[in-house]
């Protein structure tokens, strides 16, 4: 039997999230290129649409199921996890790098004696080894490292990787059973935020700073925002005034984003700003001063004022979209 | 009881990195050093944990690495941590070989719960808690924004995407902190003096392998400076133009 690569799937509320699409991408890429088999894990109660997996690339699904299992509880799904991987001897797990994943990979490592490379962009295999591409100091620069363990675990960057269709393949669905969940730590409630959509996970970014000058010009960019179906960003200096919530907040110490398109507002552009946005694909800076250290990461610039140019771009995107 | 704070040497936030010679390491030259600012607030809430409880409660500041570490471990002391700890080892190691080290002296000291920051800004593991606590059999909530103990009971709300989960669980634990937990102290002008005056201990750390090996490293391709349009809402429509039909991300 040949050594297995395992897909860590995440589903919430029963939905499999975008990343696992990827995450099963990357791993049956791997398989390929490694020679291992490939078969994807959920951990879940009841989760729809597993067969759309298959589309991945991945003919084999095994789903870890338990009642309890529909919240998080990272001793349950970490023990469900690493006794499958013992059982069908895995050699390498691949997770996304999310709030979930970032929790349970390590652990998984750990009860698996391996290493684990978290927040991966790249993977690749050069002469049998995987070798991955990891952003350090928020982006200011890239490692290449390896795993010398037995069993590797990789977290992959959501939003980087493609998920890439391969037709034409069925899906096996199987459900195993956990009879006694490991329940020491275990998620009880969700408290979800006002905002929309959560910046670590759009596609479409536009963020705010001091030259908005008040919580309450905020609306501007939150128009924007909804003309083009983006998440709301800030600065720290924003977040430090308390006009919007941390969980909002851009650079080396808040959230590092790489969406397609980012759209800095009234931002200067500092190190540890840049730190966390300048992977975006499409940067866009709107700011009065030319000379605006924003403006040398952006793709494109008005060096103007933001009160004016804003109503007038929403209003542009609002009928290119209807 | 018995609390320890984990706390890392990192290069100031404002750094300009360089690639070292070796093309393994950051060339130090120029390069501030300060306490990882994460683990601020991770010194804080083991405050005000030891605050809470009250009794002989003790709190411990942990770093394992070189010399310099201790500049932080002092910023810890000054701020109010009553003992530090440097875990002496100068050669690099992983996160699985620094928590290897810190499970070894948490569990030596006694200690039921250790705070964390949720991520070293240097090379943004944000492993390094997790790790730990699943080698000492310890329950873990990362990424934490609001933490009560009552007994040995553990709520902690922790930021995921959209929201925040809440988190059952009891000692021994390991929390690992995220902004908006609390507002860390200033350390005191009489912390400070105080801080000079204490000693730290040094132990060596406890022998680990590394799982992973760095083969190179490098800096981004820098991006060619973009197109300034114009200075006011004239330049919009261009703006429009080129994100539908040369970016194609509208
Ligand atoms: C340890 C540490 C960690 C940090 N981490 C982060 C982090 O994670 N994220 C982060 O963002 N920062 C971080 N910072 C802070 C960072 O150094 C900057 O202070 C911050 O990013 C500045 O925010 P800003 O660009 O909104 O404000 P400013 O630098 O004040 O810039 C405001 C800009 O608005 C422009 N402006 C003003 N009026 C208008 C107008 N009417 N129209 C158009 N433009 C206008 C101005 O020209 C200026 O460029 C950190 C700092 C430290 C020390
Ligand atoms: N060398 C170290 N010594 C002590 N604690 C550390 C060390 N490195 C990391 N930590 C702790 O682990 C947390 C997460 O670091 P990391 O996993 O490297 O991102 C940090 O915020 C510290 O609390």
């Amino acid at each position: 039997m040949a050594n297995k690569i395992l897909a860590i799937l995440e589903q919430r509320e029963g939905s499999l999230k975008k990343v696992s699409y990827e995450v099963a991408s990357v791993a049956s890429k791997l398989a390929k290129e490694l020679n291992l088999e490939v078969e994807a894990v959920v951990v879940g109660a009841d989760v729809n649409d597993l067969n759309n997996i298959s589309k991945y690339g991945i003919q084999k699904v095994i789903h870890l199921k338990n009642s309890e299992f529909s919240n998080y509880t990272s001793s349950g799904y970490t023990e469900a996890i690493s006794n499958y991987s013992k059982e069908v001897n895995a050699v390498c797990l691949i997770v996304g790098n999310t709030s979930l994943g970032n929790d349970l990979a390590p652990r998984l490592a750990v009860k698996l004696n391996s290493g684990c490379i978290t927040d991966c962009v790249n993977l690749q295999v050069e002469s049998g080894e995987v070798i991955a591409t990891r952003p350090i100091y928020a982006g200011k620069a890239f490692t290449k490292a390896k795993l010398s363990s037995v069993v590797k675990v990789f977290t992959i960057r959501p939003n980087v990787f493609k998920a890439e269709l391969n037709e034409n393949e069925t899906c096996n669905i199987e459900i195993k059973e956990i009879s006694s969940p490991n329940l020491k730590s275990k998620v009880v409630s969700f408290k979800k935020s006002e905002g929309k959509l959560d910046v670590a996970e759009a596609d479409i970014i536009v963020s705010g700073g001091r030259g908005m000058k008040g919580p309450e010009n905020f609306n501007l960019i939150e128009s924007l925002a909804d003309s083009l179906g983006a998440a709301v960003g800030a600065s720290r200096a924003v977040v430090d005034a308390g006009w919007r919530p941390h969980r909002e907040q851009v650079g080396q110490t808040g959230k590092t984003v790489s969406p397609s398109l980012y759209v800095a507002c009234g931002i200067s552009g500092a190190i540890q700003h840049l730190a966390g946005m300048s992977t975006s694909k499409y940067i866009v800076a709107i700011n009065k001063d030319k000379d605006a250290p924003i403006f040398s990461v952006a793709d494109y610039g008005i060096a103007g004022d933001l009160f004016e140019i804003l109503p007038v771009l929403t209003e542009e995107i609002k009928k290119i979209r209807s | 009881m018995k609390i320890a704070v984990c706390v890392s040497h990192v290069p100031d936030t404002a750094t300009r990195i360089k690639i070292g010679a070796d093309r393994k390491t950051i060339d130090p030259t120029g390069v501030t050093y300060i306490i990882n600012p994460y683990d601020e607030f991770a010194v804080e809430e083991a405050l005000k944990t030891k605050e809470k409880i009250g009794g002989d409660s003790i709190v411990y500041a942990i770093s394992v690495g070189g010399d310099t570490n201790k500049e932080s471990i002092r910023k810890a002391l000054a701020m109010g941590v009553d003992e530090g700890i440097l875990l002496k080892d100068d050669s690099i190691r992983d996160s699985f070989g620094i928590a290897h080290a810190l499970a070894d002296e948490i569990k030596s000291l006694g200690c039921e719960i250790a705070f964390f920051g949720k991520q070293s800004v240097d090379f943004d593991n944000s492993i390094t808690g997790q790790v730990t606590a699943e080698l000492l059999g310890y329950n873990c909530v990362p990424v934490v924004v609001d933490f009560k103990l009552e007994g040995s009971k553990i709520t902690a709300e922790r930021e995921i995407e959209g929201g925040r989960e809440v988190v059952e669980t009891e000692l021994p634990a390991i929390i690992t902190t995220q902004k908006g937990l609390n507002e860390p102290r200033y350390a005191s002008l009489k912390g400070i003096m105080a801080s000079k005056k204490k000693t730290i201990a040094e132990k060596a750390a406890a022998q680990s392998p590394n799982h992973s090996e760095i083969i190179d490293m490098n800096l981004p391709t820098s991006k060619q400076p973009g197109r300034i349009l114009g200075t006011d809402s004239s330049a919009v429509a261009e703006l429009v133009k080129l994100l539908r039909e040369e970016a194609k991300v509208i």
